[in-house]
């Protein structure tokens, strides 16, 4: 539910319509306005009302459709009944980042989209704003719904404080094993708190979900510490009973373009580590004009917050077409709404530069050529910019995995793992974003998590 | 244009809705802007005795709703009118006078005693009122002083005073039946021997809304107590429905003119009251849902349909349901008819399968070449509707007769005659 506020309403501010790059383009109240929360919750009868729209469907697809497979007709029959705690605690006890999941899932893809109401008049029940309703309830409540099974012993390690590591950290603790979870940055959270665009999380939900997940217990945190830096998997494993690897994706694909290294010239995930860092949003350094170089939900991403933060003309440029983006549906009209221009077939062939000034970006159209490769045709644009985002993707950085690396088989450059997401290192597990053929979503990082814990728990109780 | 116009009992009205007999019928005031907004007659609120009873002072409604808060049932403890008997008696012989062409109708509550009411029926004469309605209906506070309720539920009492007032006024006398009761054709029929010229119905049924959990009380409380009211609104129109029809269809009452009343919101429950027997009906918790305004909605909705049905006055379809409504007894055994699910309203949410699976005859299937698909298994299927009834999709599954053939289910050649239990061969009371 976009609320389109995003961009606009610079005037009388000292940034305003600056030339080039500037900060404090925006004033205060639109720095709240256009980073607060983008879906407001609902209201308890709003609630009440969409809740009563679920038909607590047999066999429900909505919950086929959930890759952490959350009953959906009960958690929603529970809020139609105003059991809002025992909802959440059936969201949570298939999905422990139940409240991130409700404001960062691609619901339009997954759950709601295999609604059956869509049939029936193609709107489909609010399950993500619902499911935050339930999530929100109880963690304002500041309750853990679980209780820990007596300590077991066994110890395990956890690389990567993100939805993966720790949501496998959660279930390992559940079972009474004993955790240490060693994250790189200064901050648990991995994407939730370092990548989701800040109007999706906004108010400190990602550390609150955090501090939540943590309170289980029997979990203990390292951060700023990084595996191949500060510790090696050879230790890990030597000093626990399994590992878990969960660390994302740290690398970032490059344009390969001249002039890729100007300073105006900004990888998309680390402008929003920033932003979501940021104390003061007026302290961005933000461009007027900005190009998004990418098509996937991070390219709408830093797209909208450009325009949110002031930035007068914000295009997003894609190399194909408009179906083969991997932002959805929804997140491509959140940009349109937002004032950001999408164009397709537009391959980036030159960074136009003044000395270390970026001014602009060469783009040749592109089009499908013999044999259906992407290719480059004749004709050109060319977008003016201050600023150009690289948001092209990231990569696995097997590197960190030193000498291990020569018994851990990778798949399309991430690590390969089975059903239950085992490498091929005895006593070693991964999944998140790191793993290959993931789904680079939240609730399929939750859900790999979820699937190894359960993997390590029997491979640690087994007689 | 169909006509609208109404005549009940003599009773000329523009239209066959009036307001019931309850708060919205208490005061001059509402009924003015009633008569402006084109109700066609009120029955006002029901008079006493002096001194006028006294209200409560906490609350006197309570509701049960739906997720969204739509009232679907209501319930209320207030008393008959709670002012003096003469206010009221002017304010009706000035609307009279003043509105000639709607009906006045007044209701009537005074003890079971012959004196009473001979006392108070000149009064109401006196004023111009069309006709009288007793209120033995009314399941409490007054029922536990012997009126009401208390009354309608002994059907020598209602014929008593049904003579009495026939007895000692001039005006058509309507005796409005309690629910309360567990045959209403009984107090019926004794209106009808007292010698009275209709019964209205149904009354408010005996109700507690829900209860407070955290207080441990009935909800709405007065001081934390609370006691059981009068339950009316959508939820109680099935109830109605059936009464005015046992009462439309029973050889003692056939032909005495009913009034229905029990949750009458459009014109399509007003439609279906009439088409039972009723000859006009009364509304109540409509308006105190929505406004008087709703009027515009009954009669132009009434209106409408009669139009589209030819139907030319609001007599023409007075009752043209009742030849349809039997006993289980008459129904034809040899009617056998089967689910059909139309894949192509169908939004896959199997409903009706898990509910034929867990309640009902495991007739529906949820799988077909191994993906999700709900057809009807005719050798299972009784078709008993339950799958329609719980479908969210209107006409996705309908109920098909069959005319021919075999049923699948019982392995019995489908005949076409008529056959009922009264004959039946299972029957041991059978009929040779």
């Amino acid at each position: 539910m976009a609320d389109g506020s995003g961009g606009g309403a610079a005037g009388g501010n000292a940034g305003g319509m600056a030339a080039g790059i500037a900060t404090g383009r925006l004033g205060e109240a639109d720095y709240r306005r256009n980073f607060g929360d983008i879906t407001p919750p609902l209201t308890r009868h709003e609630a009440l009302v969409e809740a009563d729209r679920c038909y607590f469907c047999y066999d429900a697809p909505c919950l086929q459709a959930c890759p952490t497979s959350i009953d959906i007709p009960l958690f929603i029959r529970q809020i139609a009944t105003e059991n809002v705690s025992g909802a959440a605690r059936t969201i949570l006890s298939q999905n422990i980042f139940g409240g991130m999941c409700a404001r960062d899932c691609p619901t339009e893809t997954l759950c709601e989209q295999a609604c059956v109401r869509n049939l029936a008049e193609d709107k489909p029940v609010e399950i993500g704003r619902l499911q935050r309703f339930a999530t929100d309830h109880l963690l304002a409540r500041g309750e853990q719904p679980f209780e820990r099974e007596a300590a077991s012993g066994k110890r395990v390690a956890v690389v990567g404080g993100g939805p993966a590591g720790l949501a496998c950290a959660h279930r390992l603790a559940l079972h009474g094993h004993a955790v240490t979870v060693f994250e790189a940055r200064e901050k648990l959270g991995g994407l939730n708190e370092y990548g989701i665009a800040a109007y999706k999380v906004a108010g400190g939900a990602a550390q609150r979900e955090v501090d939540f997940v943590l309170s289980i217990g029997g979990i203990e945190t390292r951060c700023n510490m990084a595996l191949g830096r500060d510790i090696t998997l050879a230790e890990l494993r030597r000093d626990h009973d399994a590992v878990f690897l969960g660390m994302g994706l740290a690398g970032v694909n490059a344009l390969e373009q001249e002039g890729e290294e100007l300073p105006g010239v900004i990888d998309a995930v680390d402008y929003i580590a920033k932003l979501r860092q940021a104390q003061d949003l007026s302290s961005l350094p933000v461009g007027r004009r900005v190009v998004v170089i990418g098509g996937g939900m991070t390219a709408i991403d830093i797209a909208v917050q450009s325009k949110r933060l002031g930035a007068e003309d914000v295009t997003v440029v894609y190399r194909r077409g408009k179906d083969a983006m991997k932002a959805s549906e929804y997140e491509q009209e959140l940009a349109q709404i937002n004032g950001v221009k999408i164009k397709h077939w537009g391959l980036p062939h030159r960074i136009l530069a003044e000395g270390q000034r970026v001014t602009g970006v060469e783009f040749r159209y592109g089009r499908i050529g013999a044999g259906g490769r992407l290719e480059a045709g004749e004709e050109s644009f060319t977008l003016e910019a201050d600023v150009v985002f690289k948001a092209i993707g990231q990569s696995f950085v097997p590197a960190a995995l030193g000498e291990a690396l020569e018994a851990l088989e990778l798949s399309g450059g991430r690590l390969a793992v089975d059903e239950e997401r085992r490498t091929s290192l005895a006593g070693v597990w991964a999944g998140g974003d790191c793993v290959a053929d993931g789904q680079d979503l939240t609730v399929a990082a939750v859900a790999d998590g979820k699937r190894a814990a359960d993997s390590i728990h029997a491979f640690l109780t087994k007689a | 244009m169909a006509d609208l116009r109404s005549d009940f009992l003599g009773i000329k009205s523009p239209n066959p809705f009036w307001l019931a007999s309850a708060p919205p019928t208490d005061r001059e005031v509402n009924v003015v802007r009633a008569f402006k907004a084109g109700w066609g007659g009120v029955v006002w609120k029901t008079l006493g005795e002096d001194p006028p009873v006294v209200n409560v002072n906490g609350p006197r409604y309570g509701a049960v709703h739906s997720a969204d808060r739509r009232l679907i049932g209501f319930n209320n403890i207030e008393l008959i009118s709670d002012r003096p008997l003469d206010i009221n008696l002017r304010e009706i012989k000035q609307l009279k006078r003043n509105w000639p062409d709607r009906a006045m109708v007044v209701s009537l509550m005074v003890p079971c005693e012959e004196a009473a009411w001979k006392r108070i029926l000149p009064l109401v004469e006196e004023t111009g009122a069309d006709g009288i309605e007793l209120n033995f209906g009314c399941p409490h506070g007054m029922s536990e002083r012997g009126m009401g309720s208390a009354v309608g539920q002994v059907p020598e009492y209602v014929e008593m005073v049904a003579r009495w007032c026939k007895a000692n006024t001039r005006m058509p006398v309507i005796v409005k039946l309690t629910p309360n009761i567990t045959d209403i054709r009984h107090p019926a029929r004794a209106a009808n021997t007292g010698g009275a010229d209709a019964v209205s119905l149904i009354n408010t049924v005996n109700s507690i809304v829900s209860v407070d959990l955290d207080r441990m009380a009935p909800n709405p409380h007065t001081d934390g107590k609370g006691t059981h009211g009068g339950y009316c609104g959508p939820a109680v129109k099935p109830m109605a429905l059936n009464m005015v029809a046992e009462i439309a269809r029973d050889p003692a009452t056939r032909g005495l003119p009913i009034s229905g009343i029990g949750g009458v919101t459009t014109w399509r429950d007003a439609a279906e009251f009439m088409a039972l027997g009723a000859s006009n009906v009364q509304v109540c918790t409509a308006a105190m849902t929505y406004g008087f305004r709703i009027i515009e909605e009954l009669t132009s909705g009434l209106n409408s349909w009669m139009e589209e049905k030819g139907y030319q006055r609001v007599a023409d379809m007075v009752g043209a349901a009742i030849p349809n409504v039997t006993d289980w007894r008459y129904l034809n055994l040899n009617y056998v008819v089967k689910a059909r699910i139309d894949q192509d309203l169908c939004i896959q949410c199997g409903r009706c399968h898990i509910v034929c699976e867990d309640t009902s005859h495991q007739a529906i299937t949820a799988t077909k070449d191994g993906k999700r698909h709900f057809e009807v298994i005719d050798a299972e299927c009784v078709g008993c509707n339950l799958c329609v009834s719980v479908c969210p999709v209107e006409d996705c599954i309908t109920m098909e007769a069959l005319t021919e053939g075999v049923d699948p289910r019982t392995g019995r050649p489908i005949d076409p005659s008529y056959a009922n239990w009264t004959t039946h061969p299972n029957n041991p009371q059978a009929a040779e």
